[in-house]
């Protein structure tokens, strides 16, 4: 975070009504956020507790259920599978996005003819409606007669084709490649931004004492990126951990339930099966998972930069 | 007189388009599925050698009331989110109020709230409500993504503006209300526009709320439009894709149109 520029200590005398007009600035974005963030929040507890079916919309009544629905949830005999795909789609299209994302930031970071402009054209994957890559995607993987196994098989590569959206293995892999290539751009344009703010006379220093570019990486590049590499991961796992978008569009979480998610689980059962409560309970797991790897994460990398 | 980290010649300007050309393969392919003749072979050729507009025609046909949609819906979003935000960002950033800090940490905690949470309530309170399959209902949920983000671009702005910018007008005897609107404002018109054009993006590229929050195709915006397209269309596999490009112009000429402010505030809204 950067550190707050110094302020004058609001010197105007106070005016009667300031203080009333002061909230005034502030009161329509607070009531905003109440009612589409708080209350969704807090009815989506209690809805977790309560055996909220189609039925309730019309009769207005939901039962308390208790802890019934979490433990229908966590009990299902799909939960563990949903939660290792959770688990595998999260960390492999975050560290994937990552990964490609830090290459090229580290590229555009050499000053060449067009280089800005293509550092600008690389964001287009990020900016395009996630529906409309994700259809892309989806007709390139076809097992059949798209365009990826066309390649690969002009190659040599595979003479049957892949199963991207058909088989159960495959398909996990496929949503983890759409949504890495959805991810790149920002990982690119955060991470070359943490990048230009490393004062250049470092490498210098290093370059004179002999340092070659693995170790200025190593010892300037990497220890300084810290802090940006830290939030973008912790973005990256909140973001991810929640996509709903490309799943949907790509495979649908198939084939047999392979590319389920809690996400899409959640998503199911509320709105295909209309069960609110354990959807609301499903979603309310979501919550807290990404709130408490955000937490120990940045804690972990607190200690370890203070260390 | 060279500068690390390096300065790099044509070969690394070519390295740079053949990674951005595997890169935005996808975008090309795209494309070029759109101008194929329609039929239900999937595969078409690699280059569009004769392009054939009948998809563009067929997906007008069907979507451009959704198109129209999109575009009411997105445009509303992002006016919201402005008349919303710039005055709590300016707030935020210049006035000493109490709580400034819980309220930004806050903001920062809702990009962890899934837009099904969001959904799953306004479901049942747009129900009781009438707002199911409304403009308004879509434009109130899509700037829920619309909102913090552009209260976190204009407030990490707004606290650059010099103070003795805005002291100098009170002294002259302006309200707040008058600084705000004749000083701060004029002056945060870059950032207006790059978190105008990000929240109109938000919102245009929604998909769970369209997904969610209408039933009837009334009002459907062009994402759900594509969406139901891949359901039911298959067979035109042109049309589906010329609505996928028509759903990613807007997206494509923000890009070019404002390139400078976009790829600056991407890395400075992050900077948080």
């Amino acid at each position: 975070m950067r550190s707050r520029p110094p302020q004058a200590a609001d010197p105007s005398p106070v005016r009667r009504g300031d203080r009333w007009t002061r909230w005034l600035f502030v009161a329509p974005a607070a009531t905003y956020l109440l009612l589409f963030f708080g209350y969704p929040i807090a009815d989506n507890v209690v809805m977790s507790f309560q055996q909220y079916t189609v039925t309730s919309f019309y009769t207005g009544d939901a039962p308390f259920a208790g802890l019934r629905n979490y433990a229908a949830v966590l009990s299902s005999s799909a939960f563990p599978r949903t939660l290792l795909t959770t688990a595998v789609f999260t960390a492999g299209s975050v560290l994937g996005q990552f990964a490609l994302g830090l290459a090229f930031a580290l590229f555009f970071r050499r000053r060449f003819p067009l280089g800005g402009v293509l550092r600008s054209l690389l964001l287009l994957p990020w900016l395009l409606p996630l529906v409309a890559s994700g259809t892309t995607w989806k007709w390139m993987l076809d097992p059949d007669t798209g365009v990826v196994n066309a390649v690969l098989r002009g190659l040599h590569l595979t003479s049957s084709g892949v199963p991207w959206l058909t088989g159960t293995s495959q398909a996990l892999l496929s949503v983890v490649l759409v949504n890495t290539w959805v991810g790149v751009p920002f990982n690119t344009a955060i991470l070359y931004g943490g990048l230009q703010d490393i004062p250049p006379n470092l490498y210098e220093a290093a370059k004179l004492d002999g340092a070659g570019p693995l170790a200025s990486f190593r010892h300037i590049t990497w220890p300084l990126l810290r802090p940006v590499v830290s939030v973008v991961l912790v973005l990256g796992v909140v973001y991810t951990v929640k996509v709903l978008d490309v799943i949907l569009v790509v495979t649908g979480g198939g084939p047999a339930g392979a590319t389920e998610t809690i996400a899409t689980q959640s998503y199911e059962l509320s709105f295909r099966q209309f069960d609110f409560g354990r959807g609301a309970a499903m979603s309310n797991l979501l919550i807290v998972l990404s709130l408490v790897f955000a937490v120990l994460h940045l804690r972990a990398d607190r200690r370890a930069r203070t260390v | 007189m060279k500068r690390p980290p390096g300065r790099g010649g044509p070969l690394s300007t070519l390295v740079g388009i053949v990674l951005l050309a595997l890169m935005l393969f996808p975008v090309y392919w795209m494309v070029n599925a759109s101008l194929q003749p329609a039929g239900n072979t999937l595969r078409g050729g690699w280059f569009p050698l004769h392009p054939d507009l009948s998809g563009y025609a067929t997906a007008l046909r069907d979507q451009g009331r959704n198109l129209v949609t999109s575009l009411v819906v997105a445009l509303g979003s992002a006016l919201l989110s402005l008349a919303l935000a710039a005055p709590a960002a300016h707030a935020l950033a210049r006035f000493r109020l109490r709580g400034t800090k819980v309220v930004l940490l806050g903001i920062l905690t809702t990009q962890a709230v899934p837009s099904i949470v969001v959904a799953d309530a306004l479901y049942g309170a747009y129900n009781d409500l009438g707002l199911l399959n409304s403009h308004l209902g879509l434009v109130l949920a899509d700037s829920t993504a619309g909102v913090p983000f552009a209260i976190v671009v204009l407030h990490s702005f707004m606290r650059s503006i010099p103070e003795e910018v805005i002291e100098a007008a009170r002294m002259d005897g302006a309200g707040r209300l008058r600084v705000f609107r004749c000083v701060v404002l004029p002056l945060s018109r870059n950032a207006l526009i790059t978190a105008g054009v990000f929240t109109f993006l938000l919102a245009w590229s929604d998909f769970l709320f369209a997904l969610t929050l209408t039933t009837t195709d009334t009002v459907r915006p062009i994402t759900l439009g594509v969406y139901q397209y891949l359901g039911a269309h298959t067979n035109h596999w042109n049309a589906v894709m010329a609505t996928a490009v028509m759903a990613s112009v807007p997206a494509a000429v923000l890009l070019v149109v404002a390139q400078r402010h976009v790829t600056g505030s991407v890395a400075g809204a992050a900077d948080k």
